[in-house]
């Protein structure tokens, strides 16, 4: 009897791609496009 | 060279450890860690100069090559230094330690050439005078167009170089060289190659449009964009680095104690911590920006970023508790602490590993979670507060950690024996007290308001006697922690000309700590891997002397406004 049940957080560290998946979506959705957003939405200053 | 035509799939059996080496692996191990340690002289020299410069009573160069070794400084330590000595720890955590060969010989090449000649022509052009922007770049500053073309290249290479790291992650599964989960260091190594994706994708694009932009070819980018993007680079590569040390010290902590995590899920769901939720920080260079709006600061550095707080925290917890659960099974039971006396001080592996996390932890961590908070940042922010935080994590924090690791990566990669052992052995010392005396000199001339990136404080007519004695601390400081940096470069080019062989015998031991009592199972019963009094009295520590300071600031914070 090996590895019995493996603890779903333990899988999730197991696979590399997901966890690169996830860690370039989380940053850039919350940090870069919300961010981004923010600064288009602002009109661009008159300069005299 | 024999070296060049071998095999990838070549190996050694190491002497020390008995782990295998690929000798593909090997190899460029050392191209990356050679080109480090150069990289970390032409950044120290430049180190010595602005320290010498900030210190106001000897304020050396003029402004014009103030702001120029500014420059130089920043891009050779932070870049050039730190990411060569990862790319390096990457190959090593990928081959050796999952007992695989290297994806490819030919991307390591690339990448290597890609890092060094974009080093090498961005530091002439900043040489040249042609780019005194400093690190950020910021628009409308502009530099030479070689300058970011430099950079940019440097960047892809450091994405080959983890292209090449994932590639032997895959072959390695793929060809199960290895049984279970990766090991915990390969773990470590692998959310720090992640983290550098992020990095380098953000880097790209920040600096390609003012590449493009300064050959004429398309508009200015927006400067607030900018901003945004470059830091999307520009801290998510110190996650990269405090990643890679933490990796780093759990290494070290094994090498030289015989440290065993107290769990290992618990430590490995930290690092997953930092992938999901580190890179938000790069928000905190934005605190005073008008671009963003307060949700999305506050989002950013404090509701979401206290997540990877908490992996720190735990880290801060699991690693020295490591140690103290290695040397109670060695047999240093007694106490508290006797196993933190009785550690190998000696050893140069231990002490910058152990006064890297002290330094990282106490100085480093405590100041970065409090100027990342946005209230308090508004008194923080662009002082000198800011370098006297950053040079706690990053240079007495990482940078100590990665010298520490070469007093093993040489003798067991290199395969030849350090010269001056003494001398190595009081390296860690100098440096670690230079910058943590640097360190102090900065936060508190920065508490009394003066700015960082400023050649001249004295126009500004308010600085009395403390700020200058501030201002004297961060020179002398300096001057220790670059004769520490000095005496490293010594030490390790010299071993590499003239140490002597270790091939075929185990590397001479720095120093680890004797078991003194049972061994084995009967140890193992004895020690309960889930009481670790000491780690647990450092933690308590570290919470105190961080309530104190979060709330001392808070009340600095208050008395800006005088309500009577
Ligand atoms: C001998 C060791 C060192 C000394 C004496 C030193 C000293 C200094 C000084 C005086 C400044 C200028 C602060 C200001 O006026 O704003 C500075 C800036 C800086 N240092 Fe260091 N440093 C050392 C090592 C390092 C290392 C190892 C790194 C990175 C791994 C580093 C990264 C930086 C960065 C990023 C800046 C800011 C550059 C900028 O504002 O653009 N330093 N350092
Ligand atoms: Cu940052």
């Amino acid at each position: 009897m090996e590895e019995p049940k493996i603890h779903p957080v333990q899988k999730l560290m197991d696979n590399p791609w997901l966890l690169l998946v996830l860690g370039l979506v989380i940053p850039v959705l919350s940090y870069t496009v919300w961010g981004w957003v923010e600064i288009s939405a602002i009109a661009p200053a008159q300069l005299p | 060279m024999t070296t060049l035509q071998s095999n990838t799939t070549e190996l050694r059996t190491c002497d020390t450890t008995g782990l295998p080496v690929f000798k593909g692996a090997e190899f460029f191990i050392r191209l990356n860690a050679v080109c480090a340690v150069v990289f970390l002289l032409v950044g120290g020299i430049a180190a010595l100069l602005l320290a010498l410069t900030r210190w106001q009573t000897v304020h050396l160069l003029g402004p014009e090559w103030f702001y120029r070794v500014l420059t130089l400084h920043g891009i050779n330590m932070l870049i050039f230094w730190l990411l060569f000595m990862e790319i390096g720890i990457l190959y090593f955590a990928c081959t050796t330690l999952l007992n695989s060969r290297l994806f490819s010989k030919h991307l390591a090449w690339a990448s290597f050439v890609l890092m060094v000649s974009g080093a090498v022509m961005t530091n002439s052009v900043i040489l040249m005078g042609k780019a005194d922007v400093l690190l950020t770049s910021y628009l409308p500053l502009l530099a030479h167009p070689l300058f970011y073309l430099g950079i940019i290249l440097f960047a892809v290479g450091a994405l080959l170089g983890v292209f090449n790291f994932f590639g032997t992650l895959y072959i390695a599964r793929r060809d199960k060289t290895y049984a279970g989960s990766v090991p915990l260091v390969t773990f470590g190594a692998t959310a720090a190659a992640i983290i550098a994706v992020v990095a380098v994708g953000h880097g790209a694009l920040a600096l390609i449009p003012v590449f493009t932009f300064s050959l004429g070819l398309t508009p200015e980018p927006d400067p607030m964009w900018y901003r945004l993007i470059w830091w999307g680079l520009g801290h998510t590569s110190q996650q990269v680095n405090v990643t890679a040390m933490v990796a780093v010290w759990y290494l070290l902590a094994t090498l030289t104690t015989g440290a065993r995590a107290p769990n290992e899920f618990v430590c490995r769901a930290a690092f997953v911590l930092y992938i999901l939720f580190i890179n938000l920080a790069s928000a905190h260079h934005l605190l005073v920006d008008p671009g963003v709006g307060a949700g999305w600061k506050i989002w950013n550095t404090s509701y979401a970023m206290y997540l990877a707080v908490l992996a720190s925290m735990i880290h801060a917890f699991t690693v020295p508790a490591s140690v103290e659960i290695g040397m109670r099974l060695k047999g240093y039971t007694r106490g508290v602490f006797d196993w933190l006396l009785n550690a190998p001080w000696r050893n140069p592996g231990f002490s910058a590993f152990f006064l890297s996390l002290v330094i990282f932890g106490f100085i480093g961590g405590i100041t970065g979670v409090t100027l990342g908070t946005q209230q308090i940042n508004i008194i923080a922010h662009n002082t000198l507060r800011i370098p006297g935080h950053f040079h706690a994590t990053v240079v007495g924090g990482t940078t100590l950690a990665f010298m520490g690791l070469a007093y093993y990566v040489v003798p067991l990669i290199f395969q030849k024996d350090y010269i001056a052992r003494p001398l190595a052995r009081i390296q860690p010392y100098l440096f670690g007290g230079g910058i943590t005396l640097m360190s102090f000199g900065m936060s508190f001339a920065g508490s009394e308001g003066v700015a960082r990136r400023t050649w001249d404080i004295e126009a500004a007519g308010v600085y009395g006697a403390s700020t200058h004695m501030m201002l004297g601390l961060l020179g002398i400081g300096g001057i220790l922690a670059f004769t520490g940096l000095l005496i490293f470069v010594l030490l390790t080019v010299g071993t590499l000309l003239i140490g002597k062989s270790n091939k075929g015998r185990p590397m001479a031991c720095w120093g680890v700590p004797k078991t003194i009592t049972k061994i084995g199972a009967e140890a193992e019963r004895e020690v309960d891997p889930h009481n670790t009094p000491g780690a647990m009295t450092l933690v308590v520590i570290l919470l105190v002397a961080f309530a104190v300071y979060y709330f001392a600031n808070w009340g600095a914070l208050a008395d800006v406004w005088h309500v009577r």
